[in-house]
């Protein structure tokens, strides 16, 4: 009898094969999509990708994170002192805002990681409102009421005048199409590197630091390492999204760029709506998100206010999220990571 | 009957732990449940005290199915239990060790604070101390105190000599009899078969989630003890 | 600049952060559960004392106790049917439902009240101060402080001298064996976060009485409130109240040297003393 170790599946191997043509599909989406379709797809890919690196943290990390916005806020801001400091291009200096991310993450995981559950939580969140405090007293970037991108820095942005050749738009919405491919790009990226990932020799490692920190060790797993890699750069692919939401914004202010909510409440909610620990859940999440956003919005405080009753139900009533139920009916596995065996069965073997 | 198990089979997951476990106890009456670790003897008590939840007819308790109830409103049945390892409340005082067991189930009875230290002497000298800070015999007196607090009609005792010294596990026993002139029926699980068999009335041996043999303490033979707990093939 | 009326002063407000502290401290020590919504229900609360006063022409103090028992039985409520569904070993989902709920009341207090601030008339208190010759103390903060250490000193006792309190220790220390004593572990924890719902009332009083509120700033009194309850550890309410005081006196400390450096100073001290000290000042023995 063969029995080999596989994360095959044949739902996983047309995924594969979907996802290129849907990749391919959006990159030309600009083509024919109106302006604000592009911006809706905009945020959506933009919470999606911080949805997956919440979910990476917490749900496969069991770093359970309050203060993410510290990374969102951190790289915006080192985007913006790019542009207005030292006279970048927007697009050129979101690379800064995944330095400074790392800049912080360093200090904080040194923090941090000596704090367990609830505390590390809370320690996050403080780190957090520490750095919007910070950097609310920087005032060549506006201080606590903030600041814009100068008309000059947005309006040769890299790139943008071949969009407008290319799809005849005024330059406003090649400056969206453009955010919308950086977005896009960086989704892709991130999703692809979780799920590389999770199947490689530091995704069980991962696995096996969240299920028990004791037991890996003792399996020669080093705890503190993979913690930190995941950490690390959850952190600075955190600080690449904000500077790209921001570039895209082109007005920041520290309220909004550090919003405890905004940047991790609705994150935390789209990926337990979806389904915490599973590469689908943020995806089903956001567009569940989306759409509730889309459906709600002219209802204002209700549209929240639902969003938050919804988590709550989702928690109590389907704890594994919209994917957690639809994958309990139908065994489906597009991003399949664990390991099953496969091979001839041994009949009576290992039943008691 | 005042306690039964009809056909009682409990899980622990994918895992069985009791395959139908039948076993009846009568009002004053001392029972022991012997066998070897892993025999399910805890497990049987864990179901029976509500620790554990089952099907409803499979525990009667004065004829209502109890098996489904959770732990706290069997106990306030009357049906109090010495968990194994003695469990005491480390944030608690001796003397609020043996309070909070007779706080929630409010009965006339023999035990009190006074009868329980006449009992246990040592208990009334620890009574400030922190239940942790004891020895592990005083541990185990505090925990059976515990459980009387509240005048039960059944006594569950888990291991209560589990890692005890002999000497130890002696002034524990030596206080069963008191508590069987009270009218107090008792389940005993225990691990130590002398021991067990000369404080009861009948005794059951378990093996692997069965019960292998029910007779009277008094007339059961060490070769049939030692079949039941090893099996036949022993 | 007066070194002595500064940290008088942040002693003062220190015992305001106790009182929004206490509840959480309860709470989080008896059943380990992070309350992300208990800023949110202190302005739930406020905006509750602030409608009683200005609908019926109550004295504050007069509806803080009409509202006390109404979010005694909210607390318990939430605690019987929703908390104590999702407790568990795993912190994630408490602390989710929570962050539902902050959401959700924040919310709902902006459709039902608007973003306008807010404050409960006090009456005479308001401004009131009483001159100690080196320093002069405002009447709210001195009430405040005398409150939080009143409610410190009332809880102490239920903890320590009756028979509920016992149940909270030992449901605290193991629910499974507090069971088999009769107590049913969800009915203790639902009288827990009832009673953590009185003081909020109590923190709500003083909240609305002492400065303008809105329906946004639940999150960061609960900030300062988990900071408190850190700084002291599980240990002790006076814990607490020693963390409140030292967000308190750092914070007034900061503000003396740059008006914007307030809550800044508050923050840095919590992590300093978690730097040093990652299971605060008092912990508890057995964990």
């Amino acid at each position: 009898m063969t029995v080999t170790a596989t994360t095959r599946t044949r739902a996983g191997t047309i995924t594969g094969i979907l996802a290129l043509i849907l990749i391919a599909g959006a990159m030309a989406l600009p083509a024919v999509a109106s302006r604000s379709l592009i911006q809706d797809l905009f945020f959506i890919l933009t919470m999606l990708t911080l949805a997956q690196l919440w979910n990476l943290l917490a749900g496969y990390g069991g770093m359970v994170s309050v203060g993410q916005q510290a990374f969102v806020g951190i790289g915006a801001y080192a985007m913006f002192a790019g542009v207005i400091l030292w006279g970048i291009d927007p697009v050129l200096a979101i690379p800064l805002g995944g330095i400074a991310a790392l800049a912080l993450a360093i200090p904080t995981a040194f923090f941090a990681f000596r704090l367990q559950g609830a505390y590390f939580a809370i320690g996050t969140w403080v780190i957090a409102e520490v750095t919007r405090l910070l950097i609310a007293q920087w005032k060549a970037l506006g201080g606590g009421t903030g600041t814009s991108l100068p008309r000059e820095a947005t309006s040769d942005i890299i790139g943008v005048e071949t969009i407008r050749t290319i799809f005849e738009v005024r330059e406003a919405a090649a400056r969206d199409i453009l955010a919308y491919w950086l977005a896009l790009a960086l989704a892709v990226l991130t999703i692809a590197a979780i799920y590389t990932l999770l199947r490689s020799r530091l995704g069980l490692a991962l696995a096996a630091v969240r299920d028990n920190i004791e037991a890996a060790k003792s399996v020669g797993v080093d705890a503190r390492r993979v913690r930190w890699a995941v950490f690390l750069v959850a952190a600075v692919m955190t600080g690449l999204t904000g500077a790209l939401i921001y570039v895209q914004t082109a007005r920041i202010s520290p309220d909004a760029a550090f919003s405890v909510t905004d940047w991790t409440a609705y994150v935390i909610f789209i990926v337990v709506i979806g389904g915490i620990g599973r590469i689908e859940g943020p995806i089903l999440g956001v567009l569940v998100f989306w759409g509730l956003q889309t459906a709600l919005a002219d209802y204002g405080a209700w549209y929240l206010l639902t969003l938050g009753l919804i988590a709550i139900a989702v928690m109590l009533f389907a704890p594994r999220g919209l994917w957690g139920l639809i994958s309990d009916r139908t065994g489906l596995q597009l991003f399949p990571v664990q390991r099953r065996l496969t091979g001839t069965a041994t009949k009576g073997g290992m039943h008691d | 009957m005042l306690l039964e198990t009809r056909a009682l089979t409990a899980n622990y997951g994918q895992f069985r732990a009791l395959f139908g476990v039948e076993i009846t106890l009568d009002k004053g009456e001392t029972v022991a449940v012997i066998g070897a670790n892993g025999a399910g003897k805890s497990t049987l008590l864990r179901s029976i005290s509500g620790v554990l939840r089952n099907a409803r007819d499979m525990v009667q308790h004065r004829g209502d199915g109890i098996g489904a109830m959770p732990a706290h409103q069997v106990m306030q049945r009357g049906i109090a239990m010495v968990p194994e390892g003695r469990k005491l409340f480390p944030s608690l005082s001796v003397e609020e060790n043996l309070l909070i067991g007779g706080q929630v189930r409010k009965t006339h009875g023999p035990w009190s604070l006074t009868t329980i230290y006449d009992l246990f002497p040592i208990l009334r000298e620890k009574r400030n101390a922190p239940g942790t800070a004891l020895s592990g015999g005083q541990q185990q007196m505090v925990a059976i105190g515990r459980a009387l607090m509240s005048n039960p009609e059944v006594l569950l005792c888990d291991e209560i000599s589990l890692g005890l010294a002999p000497v130890v596990i002696r002034d524990i026993y030596a206080a069963m009899p008191r508590i069987k002139a009270e009218g107090t029926a008792i389940i005993v699980v225990e691990q130590d078969i002398g021991r067990a068999l000369s404080v009861s009335d009948r005794v059951y041996c378990m093996m692997e989630g069965r019960v292998t043999l029910q007779a009277k303490a008094a007339e059961v033979s060490r070769t049939a003890i030692h079949a039941a707990y090893f099996g036949a093939a022993a | 600049m007066n070194w002595l009326d500064i940290i008088v002063q942040g002693v003062l407000l220190g015992g305001l952060y106790a009182l929004f502290a206490t509840g959480l401290s309860l709470v989080f020590g008896i059943m380990r559960l992070v309350n992300l919504a208990h800023g949110d229900l202190i302005v739930f609360a406020a905006f509750g004392i602030l409608l009683a006063v200005s609908t019926l022409g109550l004295n504050p103090f007069l509806a803080a106790l009409l509202a006390a028992p109404v979010m005694f039985a909210l607390g318990w409520a939430l605690q019987r049917y929703v908390l104590n569904r999702v407790l568990g070993k795993d912190i994630l989902p408490p602390l989710l439902v929570t962050f539902g709920l902050s959401v959700a009341l924040q919310n709902g207090l902006l459709q039902a009240f608007s973003a306008d601030t807010r404050r409960i008339p006090a009456g005479a208190l308001e401004g009131g101060s009483l001159n100690l010759g080196v320093v002069t103390v405002g009447w709210m903060p001195l009430l405040t402080f005398a409150s939080a250490v009143l409610v410190i000193l009332a809880l102490n006792r239920i903890f320590y001298a009756t028979a509920l309190g016992r149940a909270f220790r030992a449901t605290s220390d193991d629910p499974v064996t507090a069971s088999l004593m009769g107590l049913d572990p969800k009915g203790v924890f639902a009288m827990a976060t009832g009673i953590a719902m009185v003081v909020v009332t109590v923190a709500a009083l003083y909240l609305g009485m002492r400065a303008n509120f809105d329906p946004s700033i639940g999150p960061a009194r609960l900030i300062y409130a988990f900071e408190a309850v850190i700084i002291g550890g599980l240990g002790s309410l006076w814990g607490t109240l020693a963390g409140g005081i030292i967000i308190g006196v750092a914070q007034t400390l900061g503000a003396a040297i740059n008006p914007e450096w307030q809550i800044l100073a508050g923050h840095l001290a919590f992590l300093l003393v978690l730097l040093i000290r990652p299971r605060g000042l008092f912990p508890r023995a057995v964990d």
